[in-house]
């Protein structure tokens, strides 16, 4: 089967969504689950549950304890981990072929089965608190924080992922437990599996495991589209440091828009290539970039920069990170990463620049192919905010933007008016020993 | 519930002598390749003996600081048009330093590999250290490490190496200071390069979707007839012998919301016969599931921290055999008497049957894994050939792990580890 070929869904009658890709390279299996909730399924008092409840996924459920749970995937050599983002969570495991089968079931047992018990939750309100914490200690936490709660005033995402210190400290086991069952049901669910199996055999499985859990009412999502913004923001954090760091963030919007791939071929060009690979693969370097040669070649205004295009459901952001050079400013910095942008705005790049951008997002794909994880990643991932057909359809969407698309997305979105400048000032109160 | 088997590949193919190709180039470069026809790309990997532990005391950071430097200029590329040369095809090469040696790593499509190693070569043997660009890269070096110093785990861990290896190559930052980074002058790259940089004790790795004779014939071309007299020998650094008594040392950095903790000692070196015993031991004590016994009594029944595991870290000179964990400033204490806890059961009893049955299911079973990219592939051929494990190494992997017993494992733990003799290390806001 080749890399990117379209995987039909099956559905169970409960709801359940399931796709299924034979890979015989190596004898491994991945197995992923995706559940439609994230932060932003998260109202104020509760920002952060998403994330919690992912990890009372590791708890235990009444057939298997959290220790044999843990005990039991690492026994295979597998490897297990679960991620909660803006608009997901998902769980995955891979293993050897021959053992996933363990896998499968620890996911059908606690699609229902977690125990929410009082010590557990208690224990773990500490953790992720520390989680929390652990995140405070780097000054890019606390810009991003404030750059959300400036871009977003009334889309919920306004806040981070780990959630509101206030609100991990009184979310309680009820709430918890509510907001699993709420969102975890197959009908709110994506299984991906790639690897080595025959689908034929997989696909009874997981229909043994699944088909009697029934489906639950629709989760609610919170829809409450952000208005667009009127007039620049900008804001400031302070806190301990040498190091002056900027995020500039523009609204873009979501993955499944048509002027979304235009805005990939615009970060590519702008601030470096970005692949789809969470696992392996690498990345490709972004010295060539525009603002890279300008800001940090050219100009010396900065040391790095980098960009980011996330695919969400809804409206977000590019955002351009960049770390400032200590002999310049803020400004200096904006005003020539201002230039780069009205260049583009002004001129619409080379047919080359963009062929650049096509094969490196070829390379990039070549490279995260290599790994059965990631191929079961880019099914259920893309799922969550559009359809696998995003992925493969990708490169040839890629393929086909044209230079005065990439103006015309430049001249639409990167204006002033539709971006928040967020910057980190250290006040040097802090112990700057080497 | 039938429980169901899925696989169809039972035969697990881990690179050994029959498909491995091991060479010496003609002007001494060790190089080994491994075949893998499924890929559509290639990656490479390899290392130079130009690490950190060159490093003179008044300029450390020189190694560091000249591979940092490699890919800004060669004689017949500017840094643009090697990094053109790179994105535009999709490629990626990367040199980095380590204690011992220069790492360096690349990736691209397959059609491309005659490119990157055209490159590698390139800014391995013809590097010209262009002012201007020398000068950028030590502002980067010089935000890096105005970063590092607000960074509470790069200082614990920094401060606990300081201690650990007192007076011996290793207790220096690779990344140096700001101080010794100021110091280094454009001669002194190109005086660390002519006198470290060379085949001499040289490995190179491709893996990829190539017949061994092609590869092997560019290996040559591009980096066969690469000659430098003037090579330093490597260099043996001595052993290190335990902290006498524990030291604990706080480094205060104002401000943060956590403290950074790490709790160790000198651990084994990579070829010492029990390594393996400590490695596996290691496993049950901080790696194993949710970070082994460490991770049980530290996060999940006391709630202390994220993250708290432990680690060992071996290489060529003495090694390392440490406990870290992230927790609430006021909770520095409580985890530390946790860790010593466990730190003393550990050595006071050996592991049970049932924790040696986990840890080497763990170890066989995550092999395939680890080799599943062609990345992955070419660092396994890189740690075999850096410590001579042969090349049938992974074949024999499952049978040396099966032999090790709770008893070597407690041994192991009582010849490195001893709860009296602890570097404790932290760095967060004032206790």
């Amino acid at each position: 089967m080749s890399l990117l070929e379209t995987i039909p869904s099956v559905f169970l009658k409960n709801g359940l969504e399931i796709k299924l890709k034979e890979i015989h390279s190596a004898p491994l299996i991945s197995s992923w689950i995706w559940y439609r909730v994230g932060s932003r399924d998260e109202i104020p008092g509760k920002h952060g549950i998403s994330h919690w409840v992912e990890h009372m996924q590791f708890k235990g459920t009444e057939k298997t304890s959290s220790d044999d749970m843990e005990k039991s995937v690492a026994r295979t050599g597998g490897v297990w981990n679960a991620f909660t983002y803006l608009d997901w969570t998902t769980y995955f495991e891979t293993m050897p072929a021959d053992k996933i089968d363990l896998g499968l079931e620890l996911e059908a047992d606690r699609m229902v089965n977690t125990t929410y018990d009082e010590k557990e939750v208690e224990s773990e309100r500490t953790v992720v608190i520390s989680e929390r914490q652990g995140r405070e200690n780097s000054p890019g936490f606390w810009l991003s924080e404030a750059l959300h709660n400036a871009a977003f005033r009334i889309h919920p995402y306004n806040h981070v992922i780990i959630g509101d210190q206030v609100d991990l400290e009184t979310i309680q086991k009820n709430d918890l437990n509510r907001h699993y069952k709420t969102y975890y049901t197959p009908n709110n669910a994506v299984i991906a599996i790639a690897g080595d199996f025959d689908k034929d055999q997989m696909l009874k499985r997981i229909t043994d495991l699944y088909q009697d859990i029934p489906s639950g009412d629709d989760p609610p999502r919170v829809n409450r589209p952000e208005n667009p913004q009127r007039g620049e923001h900008k804001l400031t954090v302070e806190g301990p440091g040498e190091t002056v760091l900027g995020d500039v963030a523009y609204h873009t919007p979501s993955a499944s828009e048509p002027d979304f791939f235009p805005l990939l071929i615009l970060d590519s060009i702008l601030s470096g290539p970005q692949g789809l690979n969470m696992f392996g693969g690498g990345g490709i370097s972004n010295k060539t970039s525009r603002l890279y040669k300008k800001m940090v070649e050219d100009m010396e205004v900065v040391v790095d920069i980098h960009g980011g295009l996330p695919a969400t459901i809804d409206p977000y952001l590019y955002t351009i990170n960049f770390i400032l050079h200590p002999d310049s400013t803020t400004e200096d910095a904006l005003k020539i990463l201002d230039d780069e942008i009205q260049r583009l705005q002004d001129t619409p790049p080379p047919v080359d620049e963009l062929k650049r951008a096509v094969k490196q997002t070829q390379a990039l794909f070549a490279y995260g192919g290599e790994s059965i994880t990631n191929q079961a990643f880019w099914m259920g991932f893309s799922e969550m905010f559009a359809s696998y057909n995003w992925v493969t359809s990708y490169l040839d969407n890629i393929a086909v933007v044209t230079p005065d698309d990439v103006q015309r997305v430049a001249q639409g979105y990167l204006q002033p008016k539709n971006r928040i400048v967020g910057i980190y000032h250290p006040h040097k109160k802090g112990n700057n020993n080497q | 519930m039938t429980k169901q088997d899925f696989s169809t590949l039972k035969i697990n193919s881990l690179p050994g002598p029959d498909d491995i190709t091991r060479i010496k180039l003609k002007n001494g470069i060790t190089f080994l390749f491994r075949p893998n026809m499924n890929s559509m790309a290639t990656s490479i990997g390899g290392y130079v003996q130009a690490g950190s532990i060159y490093d003179p005391q008044d300029k450390l950071g020189l190694a560091d600081f000249t591979t940092s430097t490699l890919m800004r200029g060669t004689r017949t590329q500017s840094f643009q048009k090697i990094f053109d040369s790179l994105e535009s095809i999709g490629a990626s090469l990367g040199i980095g330093c380590g204690s011992h040696t220069a790492g360096f790593g690349g990736k691209a499509l397959a059609e491309d590999l005659p490119t990157l190693l055209k490159m590698l070569a390139d800014v391995l043997m013809n590097p010209i250290f262009p002012e201007k660009d020398v000068e950028r890269v030590r502002s980067q070096l010089l935000t890096g490490l105005d970063l590092r110093a607000q960074d509470t785990n790069d200082m614990a861990m920094l401060e606990f190496e300081k201690f650990l290896y007192k007076d011996h190559p290793y207790q220096n930052p690779s990344d140096g200071y700001i101080e010794t980074i100021k110091a280094i002058r454009v001669k002194d790259l190109a005086a660390f390069h002519k006198k470290h940089f060379g085949p001499k004790d040289m490995t190179l790795v491709v893996v990829g979707p190539f017949e061994p004779e092609s590869v092997i014939s560019l290996a040559e071309e591009y980096l066969g007839s690469w000659l430098n007299e003037d090579q330093a020998d490597a260099m043996q650094v001595p052993d290190m012998p335990h902290p006498k008594t524990s030291i604990q040392k706080h480094h205060v950095i104002d401000e943060k919301s956590q403290t950074d903790l790490v709790v160790g000692t000198i651990g084994p070196s990579r070829n010492w016969e029990g390594y393996y015993s400590a490695l596996l031991g290691n496993s049950v004590l901080g790696q194993f599931g949710m970070m082994g016994r460490i991770g049980e009594s530290v996060r999940k029944e006391a709630g202390l921290a994220y993250y708290a595991y432990s680690a060992l870290s071996a290489s060529i000179g003495p090694g390392q055999w440490m406990v870290s964990a992230g927790v609430a400033p006021e909770n520095l204490d409580k985890a530390l008497d946790l860790i010593k806890t466990e730190l003393r059961k550990f050595v006071d009893q050996p592991v049970s049957n049932e924790e040696l049955r986990d840890v080497q299911s763990n170890y066989v079973g995550k092999l395939p894994l680890s080799l599943e990219s062609n990345a992955g592939v070419a660092s396994a051929l890189l740690t075999m050939e850096q410590h001579q494990l042969g090349l049938e190494y992974l074949q024999n992997y499952e049978k040396m792990i099966r032999g090790i017993t709770p008893e070597s494992i407690l041994e192991a733990a009582r010849a490195y580890l001893d709860p009296d003799r602890l570097v404790i290390s932290s760095a967060g806001p004032k206790p």
